[in-house]
């Protein structure tokens, strides 16, 4: 049997050993790969955070991983032994245990403080940020409403005279504000490559906001149960140059030229209508 | 042995007026409500008939079962008839029975068949989704399995640990002869027995399409079939309450002369603190449900903002109590962690003090972090970072209990039992678990993971990779205690590795799809997913055979091989060990007086009642 | 008990759990039987006929739920509650809808623009082709939103004469007829829905027939 020291010894340079080949691998061929994508800001913002949290959890991973491990090999009682015989009576080290707390209590302090870092400071991180985010961006501004309704999302252009599409085309480059609002239960709009997750509310507007970087398509999903459709509330986006766009919703303005005047003017939320119970 | 009587307050009876009772109180509704109540009448819905019918049905049950007994016979000066105390015969399984041996066996059972039904609705699910689009169940029904299936296991493991293993053991270990309020105890399991019943119900009203979190006003939307989950789980908060109450009652006031809150086993640690959480969580959704009823049958409108209320209301509140919940899942699954490592590790347990304060503060944090769940609701978006430090803060005590856990294994003598491969499943399982929280409760990293096959995966990790192997561990080690007879160790050891290999099969993928941007309850999903989802779903397969796998280890064992455990299988120096098994009915000939130490290993080298006097003078028949 | 009689017990107990689920799941794989709709073969392709009743009541005949709004597909000349429709793929759909609803209103007024169908128009009762209706005027949407499909469904008047009671309704009782035509793209499995919160009493009038399958909601399955 090895002395108390050598084990302690053993372990530390296992752990330093495992944390040096897995902490490479987690920066360089992970991190890079985490969702949600680079095509926003955000999103990008959102892979540095994922990767930043593997790499914080990395030596606490190897650690206790290594620790099982060794003490599956090391701290076996020998096959076939009778007689149960007991191991030294140790009922704590208060090294030990002040180390793990203070390694512990300054990883989550960090954290905490990363991600309030982050989510102050870039686009509010994407996700819902209530009728008022703290985070507003500056300059200009193209609002979208994303309407939630069962079961369907519409979005609604109020710089374009109020225009209603049954599709989310955004264009390249620019600050876009989600104003998500449901016109009945609550439903959650996620555009999963653009990093946006808000949920829709019925007389809530819930604001996130985006800046648009890469071309391409993007999925959209309902992400709150809202009943029976709701695994078939989905929806491909768009993002597309800026000529492409004025484009696109100069057409839509005339497409749907019938139903706009049917439209009730653009507002942040809307009642239901009937309301409460129909009938 | 003795025949269970036919005629009399037993089980039979206790059905026959539970469905009498069902049926006079859908009648009595239809005569409250009549067609006076046009929304009733025009959609065919009445769920003022079906609470009420629930309501008198579940009062019949109970009536049925014998609790009206006690309380009417006294009122009327009578003397109580007393075969709730029964002390032999198989009828007493099958009954209202005070002794806390019988209800710790009855939960086993009982909690044991409704999350066969919760595993059978899993096993479904998962055949839904090895297509992409509309498989097998119409969407009505693939929704109802999602929300039975999340309800059942939610409200069943409540009390699947502290049920069955508590109200057996916590008596034992304080050295008292019973629990603080023997007659709440088994009221707490009957209630669960009718509750689960009345969740199947559901079906045939529509089911539900809400999920085991309901949501307003979704659930306002639905068909009556919601009133079954209402009444389910309002039911588990009652049979929380009382569990909780009744726990920490015995706990603080029935321990034996020389057992100081430092001398406890760390598996009534645990049991204390989950009854706290249960004691102050569980009222919450009582009330909130009861708000959700009123609304439906009222037309209140608590929780729907054309109403002028808000479905924030319902989130916040069902959060309230659904956070500690979490950890009402996880904190018992601990406690027998530390309970059965020291066993097989012979070595006392590593940090007594810390882990008792991980298990206090993991209490306390609980109850602060709530709202984590509502990170892109758009409510109090600027609370977010006060949530999002008060969540991993909870790391900080879940750290605790994993230093205590590894700290015990250091230089111990392991030996890889069945129930010690459970335990150590446990860590492994809960480190996923715990580190895929992280993510969660993370802002940034949230707006993707929230709501996704991640965070299912993630809670899956926590309470089935935590409650569920703690559960088996138990299983394995004191099954032995409480029947008398083994578990087949081959079997047990196939279902092991079956079921730890298949487990993480299948979860560890959905932590991947979840990223990959597929949302929870969706029956259809992006076909790039579904090599991905194929996978998962015949892991799932081979996890649910697993669980056929214990089932028969379970049944061969008690009914054919029989083989005798002895007093002490293990060599565990816990008290319940020191006892004959099956354990016998008074427990103790006489009160054991209880020393410095609840796990006395290392020290002399012997394997006696190590710092306890003999606590049993010869041991005495059951029979 | 000997082994003999426990060996009984268990197969018994396993029997019985065996029946139970089997009853489980047939309940649950219940629901409408697919209609096939016929194909006949026309100059450009495939052509079907897909004919469509929509009511405000479906009748205790055809349904538990007498008072609850639905629609019926008329089956080789029969009108049955069925809501799953097999189409084949790349083909031409005309459909009539004989409504014979009241005019209850869209909740989103911009679904009351046909999209996705033959020239972006329907017409009401054979009048001119028409691409919108007043969003108050709509008693129910015909919708398939992964194919892109949306036509509102004109709602018969509140003081029309004769409305109809009970499902099936015959011809003489006032209804509305819409027309319109789209196309099928590749295989699939699509969902139905209505977008009118038309089920009378329930919040948001979202509830009972607006979710579940067989009364406003079904499959399209494009084969």
């Amino acid at each position: 049997m090895w002395s108390r020291g050598s084990h302690g010894r053993r372990l530390a340079a296992l752990t330093v050993i495992g944390t040096a080949i897995v902490l490479p691998l987690v920066v360089f061929v992970l991190g890079p790969n985490m969702p949600p994508g680079k095509a926003t800001q955000v999103a990008a913002g959102q892979v540095v955070d994922n990767t930043v949290l593997l790499v914080v959890m990395t030596p606490f991973t190897v650690f206790i991983l290594v620790y099982l491990g060794y003490a599956l090999v090391c701290f076996r009682a020998p096959k076939g032994e009778a007689e149960l015989r007991d191991g030294p009576p140790l009922r704590g080290h208060l090294r030990a245990q002040v180390a793990w707390l203070v390694t512990t209590t300054a990883a989550v302090l960090f954290l905490a403080i990363f991600g309030t870092a982050e989510l102050l400071a870039d686009n509010g991180s994407g996700s819902g940020g209530g009728p008022s985010p703290a985070w507003k961006p500056g300059g200009t501004v193209l609002p979208v409403q994303v309407i939630g309704q069962q079961w369907e999302f519409t979005y609604r252009y109020p710089t374009y005279g109020g225009v209603e599409t049954a599709q989310l085309v955004l264009p390249q480059g620019v600050e876009i504000a989600f104003h998500v609002t449901s016109l009945d239960v609550v439903h959650s709009f996620w555009a999963y490559e653009l990093g946006v997750k808000a949920d829709a509310n019925p007389g809530v507007d819930n604001i996130a906001y985006v800046k648009t970087k890469k071309l391409g398509t993007f999925q959209i999903r309902c992400a709150e149960l809202c009943g029976l459709w709701h695994g078939y509330m989905f929806d491909t986006g768009k993002i597309v140059t800026r000529s492409q766009f004025a484009a696109w919703i100069g057409a839509r303005r005339r497409q749907f030229a019938p139903v706009a005047k049917y439209l009730p003017p653009y507002s942040t939320t809307y009642a239901p209508d009937p309301p409460y119970r129909a009938g | 042995m003795r025949r269970p009587r036919l005629i009399g307050f037993n089980l039979l009876t206790a059905v026959v007026l539970g469905v009498g009772g069902y049926f006079l109180g859908w009648w009595l509704g239809r005569q409250v409500t009549g067609p006076s109540l046009d929304y009733f009448g025009d959609t065919g819905q009445n769920d003022v008939a079906l609470f009420v019918a629930y309501f008198v049905g579940v009062v019949g049950f109970l009536v049925g079962l014998g609790f009206a007994n006690y309380p009417v016979q006294r009122m009327l000066g009578r003397p109580p008839s007393l075969r709730e105390k029964e002390t032999e015969g198989v009828g007493r399984y099958f009954g209202l029975c005070t002794d806390h041996k019988v209800v710790g066996i009855q939960y086993l059972l009982g909690i044991g068949a409704f999350i066969f039904i919760g595993g059978l609705n899993a096993m479904l699910i998962r055949f839904e989704l090895l297509r992409p689009t509309h498989l097998a169940w119409n969407g009505n029904n693939y929704l109802t399995l999602v929300g039975i299936h999340g309800t059942m296991m939610m409200g069943m493991m409540t009390s699947g640990i502290l049920g069955p293993f508590a109200n057996y053991l916590v008596p034992l270990m304080i050295g008292a002869r019973r629990m603080a309020f023997p007659r709440i105890e088994a009221l707490t399991f009957w209630l669960l027995m009718a509750a689960g019943t009345i969740l199947m119900t559901s079906l045939a009203f529509g089911g539900f399409p809400t999920g085991w979190t309901g949501y307003a006003p979704l659930d306002e939307q639905a068909n009556m079939g919601i009133d079954a989950y209402i009444a389910f789980f309002a039911l588990v908060g009652l049979s929380m309450t009382l569990l909780g109450l009744n726990m920490l009652a015995t706990v603080i006031t029935m321990r034996a002369p020389g057992l100081t809150w430092g001398r406890l086993p760390l598996f009534v640690w645990g049991t204390v603190s989950t009854s706290v959480l249960m004691l102050l969580a569980a009222p919450v959704l009582i009330s909130t449900l009861f708000m959700l009823a009123l609304d439906r049958t009222a037309q209140t409108g608590f929780f729907n903002s054309q109403a002028g209320g808000s479905p924030y209301l319902y989130e916040n509140l069902f959060w309230i109590f659904g956070h500690p919940e979490v950890y009402i899942l996880a904190l018992p699954g601990m406690g027998i962690l530390l309970e059965i490592l020291p066993v097989f590790a012979r070595k006392p347990v590593w940090g007594y003090r810390l882990a008792v304060t991980g298990m206090l503060g993991i209490m306390l944090l609980s109850f602060l972090v709530w709202q984590h769940h509502l990170f892109v609701s758009g409510i109090n978006a600027n609370l977010r970072p006060f949530y999002m430090l008060s969540t991993e803060l909870i790391s900080l005590p879940t750290g605790f209990i994993f230093v205590c856990a590894l700290g015990t294994l250091w230089q111990g003598r392991i030996r890889l039992t069945v129930p010690m491969l459970f335990a150590l499943a446990w860590i492994f399982n809960f480190l996923v678990g715990g580190l895929s929280g992280v993510f969660l409760s993370d802002v940034p990293s949230d707006t993707t993971t929230h709501g996704s096959f991640f965070s299912m995966a993630h809670f899956h990790y926590t309470i089935m990779g935590g409650l569920i192997f703690a559960f088996f561990a138990g299983i394995y080690y004191w099954v032995p205690k409480m029947t008398g007879f083994q578990l087949n160790e081959r079997l047990g050891k196939i279902h092991f590795w079956v079921m730890f290999v298949a487990f993480n099969s299948t979860f560890g993928p959905l932590l991947v799809i979840g990223f990959l941007g597929m949302p929870r309850r969706v029956v259809t999903y992006a076909g790039y997913l579904q090599g991905a989802n194929d996978w998962v779903s015949v892991s799932a397969f081979v996890l649910g055979a697993s669980m056929l796998v214990f089932l028969g280890n379970f049944v061969w064992s008690l009914a054919f091989a029989r083989v005798p455990a002895g007093a002490n299988p293990w060599g565990s120096k816990s008290i319940e060990f020191q006892l004959p098994s099956p354990v016998p009915v008074h427990d103790f000939d006489r009160i054991p007086t209880f020393g410095a130490d609840p796990y006395p290993y290392g020290q002399d080298g012997a394997a006696a009642a190590a710092g306890q006097r003999p606590i049993v003078s010869p041991a005495r028949p059951t029979r | 008990m000997s082994t003999g009689r426990r060996w009984i017990a268990v197969g018994a107990g396993v029997a019985a759990a065996g029946v139970l689920i089997g009853i489980y799941i047939g309940f649950l794989t219940g629901g409408p039987t697919p209609y096939r709709v016929p194909v006949a073969q026309g100059a450009s392709g495939k052509v079907v006929q897909l004919e469509l009743m929509t009511v405000a009541a479906i009748g205790p005949k055809l349904s538990p739920n007498a008072n609850w709004v639905s629609y019926l597909v008329r089956e080789h000349g029969v009108w049955r509650r069925s809501t799953v429709w097999t189409l084949p793929a790349h083909a031409t759909v005309h459909v009539t809808i004989y409504n014979f609803d009241g005019r209850s209103g869209l909740r989103n007024p911009f679904l009351a623009q046909a999209r996705g169908v033959d020239g972006g128009t329907f017409r009401i009762d054979g009048g001119p082709p028409q691409t919108t209706i007043k969003p108050d005027d709509a008693s129910h949407t015909f919708a398939i939103p992964q194919l892109g499909v949306i036509v509102p469904i004109y709602g018969v008047a509140d003081d029309a004469k004769d409305q109809c009671g009970f499902a099936p309704c015959p011809m003489s009782n006032a209804h509305e007829t819409i027309t319109f035509t789209f196309h099928t793209g590749k295989k699939g499995h699509y969902r139905w829905q209505c977008f009118v919160p038309c089920a009378a009493g329930f919040v948001y009038g979202f509830g009972g027939p607006m979710q579940t399958i067989g009364y406003m909601d079904g499959y399209v399955d494009v084969v």
